[in-house]
């Protein structure tokens, strides 16, 4: 065991485990809380992949956006904090099924699908790689996301002003 | 490269990263801090027409280092109703921020933390981790003020990114790469290579982009300003309405971690505009060690040049702290997104086609 894989499963243990207390806490901003250390976990996992570029997109939109949004959320509504969450089982044999299903179909997945397996490399920056695909063979799609992100926005705002 | 010392002494580029990535912490921030706190006392007392602090030591120059003992002395008060967890990891989380940002800096051509190619947008990630403490620090504090001060805070931030993030866009384009230490170098030889006069390609567009590169340069100062909570922009922490923002429950060394924080974001937002416009380490009038033959006196230049650059901008900031009055919430909103963003998207398209022709 090297120094990298050392390091794997530091961020890894730091996804776990932070994920986990998000679901179990009773205290939801003490889950949106650890939902930061998730996302922390798993922008540190994409770096050691040799993503960076989406390793610090992961942090800006994430972190830098969507979980200041959910605290906003969490915090300017009145006397959330009193709200009795339910993080108990309840009918736990159709539950157990339905997870069960989708342990098989995600264990299955991991098993069987043809990992591409590299040897441990220096990584080479990825943006400039991104940059032409998006421009390039993705044109359209990219085109498209950019269309729908402003309907949304187009649409917030109309909300908003009523 | 003290990368590659440190590499040959240690043997492994894991630890070698390590350990040049955290330099900066102890023979950087923490004797900057120790100065600018000094500094800004002195500033704000010689243009109010005063003495500021004289008692400790030759015209208070001791006056910090009493502050430190004063400050390491005292007890730390944790309030019954406070959410002890959150409350003790907020100011670690924000001094974690903002001492983050300082590994992508390049401090000379023979130093910088960490050399990535994704600098400047790292450092834009990194400082998400701020506004996160900071609204951890008002919550847990249970404080009525203190949840206010954070919100007016995190508000303020998430609003003033936009127009920073659209300079920094407006130079990626123009200088065609993400890394502050090719940025720097980018802009080397004499002053008006500098990205403030249009970049070191002689041409029509350099001349045609100066005043567009000018505005540019006062959006990213201003939006800067208000990233780190400095008058005018000082609503979060308004003495006059909110005893201190979202550190007032908090005391002792935790008090000192969010103090030392807003010193560190200081510097770096005046290093990453420095970097940005104004050629990062390089001397606007060439090198000395380049003239005598010294070769090690070269990168002692750089640093001495780089951190002038940014003492300078931190010395404005805290000139326009004791000139400026404060703004209201609403008048702060008005100005970033009716006028900040608009400006900043019309210069992004100017530059951009400037670039083309």
């Amino acid at each position: 065991m090297n120094i990298y894989d050392l390091i794997f499963y530091l961020f890894a243990a730091l996804t776990l485990i932070s994920a986990f207390f998000v679901v179990t806490n009773k205290n939801i901003v003490h889950s949106a809380f650890y939902l930061l250390f998730t996302f922390f976990g798993v922008a540190g996992i994409y770096v050691l992949l040799g993503a960076d570029f989406v390793a610090i997109v992961q942090l800006i939109v994430y972190v830098g956006g969507i979980l200041i949004l959910l605290l906003f959320g969490v915090m300017l509504t009145n006397k959330i904090t009193n709200v009795e969450i339910k993080t108990g089982t309840i009918n736990i044999f159709s539950a157990t099924i339905g997870v069960g299903l989708f342990a098989g179909v995600l264990l299955a997945a991991v098993l069987y699908a043809p990992w591409k397996v590299t040897l441990l490399q220096e990584p080479v920056s990825t943006t400039g790689i991104l940059g032409n695909l998006l421009m390039n063979e993705y044109v359209l799609v990219f085109e498209l996301l950019g269309i729908i992100l402003l309907i949304a926005l187009i649409g917030a705002a109309s909300i908003a002003r009523r | 490269m003290i990368y590659n010392f440190f590499y040959n002494l240690f043997g492994s580029e894991i630890i070698a990263g390590f350990i040049s990535a955290a330099l900066p912490l102890l023979i950087f921030i923490l004797p900057f801090a120790l100065i600018a706190v000094l500094l800004e006392r002195k500033v704000a007392g010689h243009m109010q027409d005063r003495l500021g602090p004289m008692r400790v030591g030759y015209h208070g120059i001791l006056q910090t280092i009493a502050d430190i003992i004063k400050l390491l002395q005292k007890e730390d008060i944790i309030a019954r109703e406070n959410d002890k967890l959150l409350f003790n990891i907020a100011p670690i989380l924000v001094f974690a921020g903002s001492y983050a940002a300082f590994a992508a800096i390049p401090f000379t051509s023979a130093y910088i933390g960490a050399n990535i190619d994704l600098g400047i947008f790292y450092i834009i990630a990194v400082t998400g981790l701020v506004v996160a403490g900071i609204l951890m620090a008002g919550w847990a504090s249970n404080n009525k003020y203190s949840l206010l001060g954070a919100m007016r805070s995190a508000a303020q931030i998430v609003s003033y990114e936009i127009p920073t993030i659209l300079v920094v866009l407006t130079l990626v384009m123009f200088t065609g790469t993400t890394n502050l230490m090719t940025l720097s170098e980018n802009q080397t030889a004499l002053f008006w290579n500098w990205n403030i006069f249009g970049g070191p390609e002689l041409s029509l567009a350099k001349f045609l982009l100066i005043p567009f590169m000018i505005i540019a340069f006062l959006i990213i100062y201003i939006s800067t300003l208000a990233e780190v909570n400095r008058t005018p922009f000082d609503i979060p922490e308004a003495e006059s309405e909110l005893v201190s923002g979202y550190h007032t429950e908090y005391s002792g060394m935790k008090f000192a971690m969010f103090f030392l924080a807003e010193y560190a974001n200081m510097f770096a937002v005046s290093a990453i505009v420095s970097a940005l416009f104004f050629g990062g380490y390089h001397s606007p009038f060439g090198y000395l060690g380049n003239t005598l033959d010294i070769q090690w006196l070269i990168p002692v230049e750089q640093f001495f040049w780089f951190t002038f650059k940014g003492v300078f901008f931190v010395f404005v900031q805290m000139w326009l702290r004791w000139t400026l009055p404060r703004l209201r919430v609403d008048q702060l909103m008005t100005a970033s997104w009716k006028y900040l963003i608009p400006i900043a998207f019309v210069n992004l398209l100017i530059v951009g086609i400037i670039t083309l022709i």
